[in-house]
């Protein structure tokens, strides 16, 4: 619903009646001739249209995850070689490269693992909201 | 250090599992039990069922001893067999799980439609779980043979022994409920010691472990050659002992110059405290303060190889047929996710401990520089860092984590490779077919280490890791994600990336070592699998299985849809 623009200021307007309307949920829906999860099973255009939208998600999710996590911690060899002074670095008494790859790297693989449970179960459930609502 | 607790340790830990394995047999009934627990398994048991599967010989013993040795680089490893996980995780978890398949190959059959595919992956599946077999039973004769003295093949047997009755008892179903119980155990072995080893070096005034000196012995230390070693010596050290050095026969004090010498197998040689270790001479030359840093390319372990290994750890984990059959025990592709989310926390509290017994090794265990012995290091730690009987109970409990480590992967392994065997070799689908499959899957491997001699525990796992990233992981992940993958390409991809790898690293080991590009070949291997696959299968549009739609719809749609596409077993 649109709020229609008034001057900053101005009297909110009266309240008005507004007719809600719903479907009377005690009778029977019409069924829909088909289905979306029938158009998938039935190997349609439409349905292969849904599920290729799944896997692209899903996919792209799935690549995005490792580029930039396995990305940049592969990168750290580079960095190293390339740059000795940041291996000699010291933080809390321990060299960088084993407080990084002997202990960092491991809650920073578990937070990127449950972020793409979280997003990778987001995206089915809205897959299967988009075919049950259909 | 004493054996006697450490055999009791071994024991135990045999008895256990054949217990744990006997509880599970109670409850294993049917064909399905046996492959795969009847998917009946919760995410917590499964995750930790697949950690305990996981957590091998390589890394209950193997990384501390190469981080002790080789530093920094070696910490790849852990992070590698970690981020094979996320990686797994990313692209393969739930969707493999929903093939609704039972083993590798059977996902092959699943996705292809093609026995041509299908046997291509059993032959690299077997292969795959043959060469990883093998370094866990060597490495149970070295744990044996640490601690007691025990020829070799000692260790190996025991493995297989218990291994073989606790598989063809209870299948699947007994091995998730020992396996999950390993895990624990496993963990248990490595991190207590831990506490003590570190307050114990703190109580010895926190002596710096990366300071710009040659490591040393810390007292006066005897030490035992049981094979023909060479070693440098750095400094000129002053030893006494029985045996013979450089070809002369050695009774009472002498001078040991530096530069390259020669002791003979049998030698007992003591060490006067404070002298500067020699090393063997395949250990490249370290201060403790140039050890601690990762090594620049051009030395040793050039970059090249750092990479090689970070893709031969990051995509082989999918392609080992052992932790693949643990997702078909999941209920579902949502609880194969959650499992493996479990497995990576628990992968990463288990690999904060291999590098603290590396660093501690290099001041109070030295002398396994000399020997080369450097995978004894876990074992050997505590009894030597904590006095008296405490350091001997702290022994044992490794000694008994250690022996955990080789009888569940072996476990692990050994029920893919039935399941392979059974399946397409011998096509026996019931359980007495199983059972005669986990009696070959055993033979092979253990005939292998009379054959073949002492091969580094991390080399032969590497290879395998290798194997499986050029090979299974380029048919798994466009497998999953790509509808244009054809029969021929895959059977064609399998072959470009696994064959190169597996000759490769075949013969580096044979030749003891080598060219850095054959040693480590998945930086060339894995992208070679996997371009080799997608153009062959561009260039073979009319080889696609014709149903590819309908196994998609089955491999990625959400179970809760109620498609008959997705009906299944």
């Amino acid at each position: 619903m649109t709020t229609p623009e008034r001057p900053p200021g101005a009297q909110p307007p009266p309240t008005q009646r507004v007719v809600v309307t719903s479907p009377r949920t005690r009778a029977p829906r019409a069924p829909r001739p088909y289905p979306a999860s029938r158009e998938i099973d039935e190997q349609s255009d439409l349905g292969a249209v849904y599920m290729r939208s799944l896997i692209r998600t899903q996919r792209r999710l799935g690549l995005l995850l490792c580029a930039v996590v396995c990305g940049s911690v592969a990168g750290l060899p580079l960095v190293f070689a390339l740059a000795p002074a940041v291996a000699a670095q010291r933080l809390f008494g321990l060299p960088l490269p084993w407080l990084l790859l002997g202990g960092l790297v491991f809650p920073v693989f578990v937070g990127a693992g449950w972020f793409y449970v979280r997003q990778a179960e987001r995206g089915e459930r809205e897959f299967a909201e988009l075919v049950e609502r259909s | 250090m004493s054996s006697t607790y450490g055999i009791i340790a071994v024991l135990a830990v045999a008895v256990g599992t054949m217990l744990v394995g006997a509880y599970g047999l109670r409850v294993s009934r049917t064909t399905s039990d046996f492959f795969v627990a009847s998917r009946t398994v919760s995410p917590w048991w499964n995750a930790s069922a697949i950690g305990g599967e996981y957590l091998s010989a390589a890394s209950f013993v193997g990384i501390a001893g190469l981080i002790f040795a080789h530093g920094p680089d070696m910490l790849w490893f852990p992070v590698g067999y970690t981020a094979g996980y996320l990686v797994l995780l990313a692209l393969v978890a739930a969707p493999l799980r929903r093939s609704g398949a039972y083993t590798l190959p059977d996902f092959a059959e699943a996705r292809f439609g093609s026995a041509a595919v299908r046997a291509v992956a059993s032959v690299l599946a077997l292969g795959i779980g043959w060469l990883y077999l093998l370094p866990q039973l060597q490495g149970a004769g070295l744990t044996l043979h640490t601690l007691t003295g025990a020829p070799d093949w000692v260790g190996a047997l025991l493995v297989a022994v218990v291994v073989t009755a606790n598989v063809i008892s209870g299948g699947m179903r007994s091995i998730t409920f020992v396996q999950a119980f390993q895990y624990w155990l496993k963990l248990t072995a490595i991190a207590v010691p831990v506490v003590f080893l570190v307050m114990a070096w703190q109580a010895h005034g926190a002596r710096d472990l990366t300071g710009p000196e040659l490591p040393v012995f810390p007292r006066d230390t005897t030490v035992s050659f049981d094979t023909d070693t060479s070693v440098h010596v750095d400094r000129p050290v002053v030893f006494h002992g029985a045996g013979a050095v450089d070809g002369l026969r050695v009774n009472g004090a002498r001078v040991l110059e530096e530069g390259d010498h020669a002791i003979a197998a049998g030698s007992r040689l003591v060490f006067p405290e404070g002298a500067a270790v020699p090393r063997m001479s395949s250990i490249p030359f370290n201060t403790n303060e140039t050890w601690a840093l990762p090594t620049r390319d051009g030395e040793g372990f050039p970059l090249y190889a750092v990479y090689s290994l970070i893709i031969a750890t990051f995509l082989g984990t999918m392609g080992l047929p052992h932790v693949i059959v643990r997702f078909y025990t999941n209920p579902n592709g949502r609880a194969a996710r959650r499992t493996t989310l479990i497995v990576l926390a628990m992968l990463g509290v288990f690999y904060l401990m291999p590098p603290i017994y590396g660093a501690l090794g290099r001041l109070y265990v030295p002398e396994l520089l000399m020997t080369g012995d450097t995978d004894a290091v876990v074992l050997v730690l505590p009894g030597r860092v904590v006095d008296g009987l405490g350091g001997q109970l702290l022994g044992a409990l490794v000694a008994g984590g250690a022996f955990a480590a080789f009888l569940s992967t072996s476990s692990g392994l050994m029920v893919s490779l039935a399941g392979v065997l059974s399946r397409d070799v011998l096509r026996q689908r019931d359980v007495r077919g199983f059972r005669v499959s986990t009696v070959l899957a055993v033979l092979v491997p253990l005939g292998m280490t009379w054959l073949v001699g002492k091969v580094p525990v991390a080399d032969m796992v590497g290879l395998a890791f290798a194997v499986a990233a050029s090979s299974l992981c380029p048919l798994l992940v466009l497998g999953i994600w790509s509808t244009r993958v054809s029969t021929v390409g895959a059977v064609a991809g399998m072959l470009a990336g696994g064959v190169p790898a597996l000759v490769a690293g075949l013969v580096t080991i044979s030749a003891g070592g080598g060219n850095v590009f054959l040693a480590r070949p998945a930086a060339w291997t894995v992208p070679l699998g996997f371009v080799v696959m997608y153009v062959v299968s561009l260039m073979t549009p009319r080889k696609v299985p014709p149903g590819v739609n309908h196994v998609m719809v089955r491999l990625h749609a959400p179970e809760n849809l109620g498609l008959r596409s997705q009906d299944r077993l």
